[in-house]
């Protein structure tokens, strides 16, 4: 009998048997893809939503209703000046035009981006219906490839969360449950080596890692024709690499803490930020540029990173050697001084 | 109630015996409490030795000293020839077994899987099977360690401790709060182990536990110990075999009961007092009159033979179980 044997068997039993931690590991990323994939799935671009302001009976009104109509972009309703605040407020519309004289006034605002799409429309539609003629001719390429939607985007991003939240979870849950329950300090009192403790932790996370990886991408594949386009050796390396990191990671958030919300706190500490900054459901790119430095180097951004370039772009792994070197540092980091400060009792 | 002192069958000779565990000036502090204050002790191979007191005592932190999981702060720990703090400290934890007052073990896991990890730490040591059958876990092998009741866990517990062949076994507390039933069957299990020549060290706050199980007890108060031999000879101490314990209606002044004769102790806590005599024949009659002289009178009376917790009480005057 292997002394990480059979540690490591107690670790995937214990898992296995717990029905809530084979949920949140397999089911809910699952689950996410498919949410998320259906509410952003490509379909014929939304309409964008207009009120007209006036009475009906207005002449003016009508015309401008029949502008509007003419356009496959926009859906266009006659309300009143009430109505059509509330609309604005509540989201419900975009824009809204009110016959002025001769002329039109818009009401939006600028810092809502379909606010300022429909006022491109409603401009050109309007421009063209008075008999503006075009100065220069523009063509256009429409493309809705596979690797460019939504959903190609967001599945990488999911896996890289749920690598991060089955490392963090995984190992510190379990080690700081065990510290509770007097369970480390009776292992110290074994001849067991520590360091097999710690390694079953790494070998059971190795069995659990790819089938993680593997449930989402399956589904996505399933469901939304999700494909990979770079190799799989280096998906293989990136999630071997990407889960050990986030392990490292677990494991010196569970260094210390002696009760369970402790370590709940310290966790959800550590994964919200990058919960919302590494680019998980929308590109990091867009926080202000003044961010960018401490977010890149965030080991959550640097594995989405790296599975989006594998996944939607197909590009080896060492045109991305930056982001690997950051998944190292803090591999390394987090596992030395792990070691270095982790309490048995 | 009879004492029993089957432990003494055997009655160990120090001079003779080989020491298995020796400390010498134990000390640890934490904060706001002095645990272990001086603390000396030698337990020798093949005995049962038992370290009694009240909660609080500093009993669980010497243990825990002895069992290299704490620091001392200052003294030496010697057990079965080596020290905590040589290179060779995982060839020291392959002789002995330890069972730790408050682990709780993985509650998904069965008994038998349990064990087989336990088992696999230590380089030589008994089958699962033996093991299962010495701690009488037989019908609960595939059961899962949460479905298991409290003397079962325990049981599971010291069948964890045993599972390594231990020369040193050490068990905290292994009984409190379990029923007499199970009690029983984990004296049968530390029993076994003592014929196969293994060396004991227990604590226990259970005055019969401590009697009918160690050869040898020390009794420990405030981090100290305050007693030491067989539960006999501390008995014997006492000077007296015999204990009343009595309540009255309206209270009699402690000088007219330490004079009534063959009264060797009082001992009084609120309604109740305890008296400790050497000869019940002449100390109860005494004690009946002098009450009836008072125009007392009884509420409730019994009388034992002297226990280990009278011999506590007598030291510190505090009953074993109050603080």
């Amino acid at each position: 009998m292997n002394p990480l044997i059979e540690l490591t068997l107690t670790r995937v039993r214990e898992f296995l048997r717990e029905r809530e931690a084979v949920f949140w590991v397999f089911i809910f990323p699952v689950l996410m893809t498919f949410a998320l994939g259906i509410a952003f799935r490509n379909t014929a671009p939304d309409k964008t939503f207009v009120a007209i302001e006036g009475d009906a009976s207005n002449p003016r009104v009508s015309e401008l209703a029949n502008f509007l109509a003419h356009s496959p972009e926009i859906s266009s309703s006659v309300v009143t000046p009430d109505e059509a605040a509330r609309s604005l407020r509540s989201g419900k519309i975009a824009i809204v035009i009110q016959p002025n004289g001769d002329s039109y006034s818009l009401r939006f605002d600028p810092t809502r981006p379909e606010s300022r799409t429909a006022r491109l429309i409603v401009d050109d539609v309007l421009q063209r219906a008075r008999g503006r003629n075009d100065v220069v001719q523009i063509g256009e390429q429409r493309i809705t490839e596979t690797g460019a939607r939504y959903v190609d985007f967001l599945v990488p991003g999911l896996i890289g969360m749920n690598l991060m939240g089955s490392g963090l979870w995984g190992l510190g849950f379990t080690i700081v449950i065990a510290r509770s329950r007097k369970i480390l300090k009776r292992f110290a009192a074994t001849p067991m080596r520590r360091s097999h403790y710690l390694l079953s932790f790494m070998l059971s996370r190795l069995v659990f890692l790819f089938l993680e990886v593997a449930a989402v991408v399956l589904f996505a594949w399933l469901a939304f024709g999700f494909t990979v386009r770079g190799s799989w050796l280096t998906v293989f390396l990136i999630t071997l690499l990407g889960g050990f990191t986030f392990s490292g990671i677990g494991l010196l958030v569970a260094a210390r803490p002696t009760t369970i919300e402790g370590v709940s706190g310290l966790m959800n500490f550590i994964m919200l930020p990058m919960w919302l900054l590494s680019g998980t459901f929308f590109s990091s790119e867009r926080f202000p540029s003044v961010l960018q430095p401490f977010i890149k180097a965030l080991p959550l951004t640097a594995l989405n990173t790296l599975l989006r370039a594998v996944m939607n772009e197909g590009a080896p792994l060492w045109t991305n050697w930056m982001h690997v070197a950051i998944l190292l540092g803090w591999l390394l980091v987090s596992f030395v001084v792990a070691l270095k400060i982790f309490k048995w009792q | 109630m009879a004492t029993q002192t089957s432990s003494t069958e055997q009655s160990v000779s120090p001079a003779t015996q080989r020491v298995a565990l020796r400390c010498e000036g134990l000390v640890k502090r934490f904060a706001d409490v002095t645990a272990v204050n001086g603390l000396d002790l030698e337990v020798f191979a093949g005995e049962c030795f038992g370290l009694l007191g009240p909660n609080g005592a500093g009993k669980t932190t010497t243990v825990e000293i002895l069992e290299g999981l704490t620091p001392a702060d200052e003294g030496k720990v010697e057990l079965l020839g080596q020290q905590w703090n040589s290179n060779d400290e995982r060839a020291l934890r392959e002789r002995i077994g330890v069972q730790l007052q408050e682990t709780q073990l993985a509650e998904k896991v069965t008994v038998i899987e349990t064990l087989r990890l336990f088992r696999s730490f230590y380089k030589r040591g008994h089958s699962i099977d033996e093991v299962i059958q010495t701690v009488a876990l037989e019908e609960k092998r595939d059961a899962r360690v949460g479905k298991l009741s409290g003397g079962q866990k325990q049981r599971l517990a010291v069948a964890c401790a045993l599972v390594g062949d231990p020369e040193l076994l050490f068990l905290d507390e292994p009984t409190t709060g379990l029923d007499p039933q199970a009690r029983l069957s984990l004296w049968d299990v530390v029993d076994k182990f003592r014929k196969g020549g293994g060396t004991i060290l227990l604590t226990t706050h259970y005055m019969e536990e401590a009697t009918r199980l160690c050869d040898r007890v020390a009794i420990m108060d405030h981090g100290k110990i305050i007693a030491l031999g067989t539960p006999l000879e501390l008995i014997e101490s006492l000077g007296a075999d015999q204990i009343i314990e009595f309540r009255v209606t309206s209270p009699i002044p402690e000088g007219a009961l330490t004079g009534l004769p063959a009264v060797t102790h009082l001992h009084r806590r609120g309604e109740d007092y305890s008296l400790t005599v050497r000869e019940m024949g002449v100390a109860l009659p005494a004690l009946l009159a002098e009450i009836k002289r008072r125009q007392s009178e009884l509420v409730s009376l019994t009388t034992h033979e002297a226990t280990l917790e009278d011999v506590f009480v007598s030291l510190t005057g505090r009953m074993l179980r109050e603080t």
